[in-house]
């Protein structure tokens, strides 16, 4: 176990390199499902807006 | 067939069926990653020359590959939106630039993490490592030059033929190992003779580039579904969704 953290004396830039595209990865994973909740949750606020102006209008 | 693409080129049909796809898709990029992963890491035994320093090569060379695969798909789709000036390539391409610049990003930084050990050296003005760089630019000129115009057709003009100029780096990157004689060692893996490394590092090398291939389709199909939410906002199967939601 020892050995594999060790990569052979090249434990720095082993673990750096894979750590970096681990991150690459997951930041290209995350952002588009926040955008999509966020977008999401904007358009069920917009409509809901519209139903109470149509609402407000029709009184 | 014909049909196919005709109902693809419906927005909510899209939407549903890259729903449908989308875990299976994300679950066998999840499987083959973790599998690419522990092979690379645990099992394939170390280089003879470069001891463990090498295991890098399992995310540099799929990194770097998905680099130009991402920009010939960039640059395909930059010809059908300018020909056809179909909705969907639009969005491809747009979609693109941000992965294969990240991509480049991730070549290059895990390059330079395996120079230094290597050669002594993060970086030098080779032409493998110089026209690499170049395509970062490439990319986030298309980045920027996105972001500064207004006007969806001139946007998506504008960019396409930037995007086709560049594509005239990509043989060049490819090529450069061979017509270049400098620190970068040449290919492993060619077309046109046996790879010269051993098979018990070639399966895990292979398993990753799958694995790419499949993350980079699970994140472009993403970032196409948050567009297609985006531009039909107004629509009313949009709106049940979110209310649902």
């Amino acid at each position: 176990m020892q050995d594999f953290f060790h990569m052979g004396g090249y434990a720095f830039f082993v673990w750096s390199a894979y750590t970096v595209v681990l991150v690459v990865l997951t930041a290209n994973f995350i952002s588009p499902m926040r955008r999509r909740r966020r977008l999401l949750r904007e358009i069920s606020q917009q409509s809901s807006r519209k139903i109470i102006n149509d609402a407000e209008t029709q009184t | 067939m014909w049909t196919f693409f005709h109902k693809l080129g419906s927005p909510r049909y899209f939407y549903d069926l890259s729903g449908r796809v989308l875990p299976w898709l994300g679950l066998a990029t999840a499987v083959l990653l973790l599998i690419g992963l522990y092979w690379g890491l645990v099992v394939a035994p170390p280089d003879y020359q470069q001891g463990d320093s090498y295991r890098i090569m399992y995310i540099h060379v799929p990194s770097a590959w998905m680099s130009l695969f991402v920009y010939m798909v960039m640059a395909g789709a930059a010809v059908i939106s300018l020909v056809w000036k179909m909705k969907l390539s639009e969005v491809v391409a747009a979609n693109c630039a941000p992965l294969g610049a990240s991509f480049t990003a991730a070549a290059l930084v895990t390059g330079m993490l395996w120079g230094k050990p290597m050669w002594g050296t993060y970086w030098v003005w080779d032409a493998r490592l110089t026209s690499e760089l170049l395509l970062l630019f490439l990319y986030l000129g298309v980045i920027g030059l996105r972001n500064a115009i207004e006007d969806p057709r001139t946007r998506a003009r504008a960019s396409g033929v930037l995007t086709l100029v560049g594509v005239v780096n990509i043989p060049i990157i490819h090529y450069s190992v061979i017509w270049w004689n400098t620190l970068h060692q040449g290919p492993t893996i060619s077309k046109f003779s046996k790879p010269s490394v051993d098979p018990t590092m070639l399966w895990p090398l292979l398993i990753m580039v799958v694995a790419f291939m499949l993350y980079f389709a699970v994140v472009l199909l993403m970032r196409a579904r948050c567009e297609v939410l985006a531009r039909e906002r107004n629509t009313a199967w949009v709106r049940q969704l979110a209310a649902q939601a």
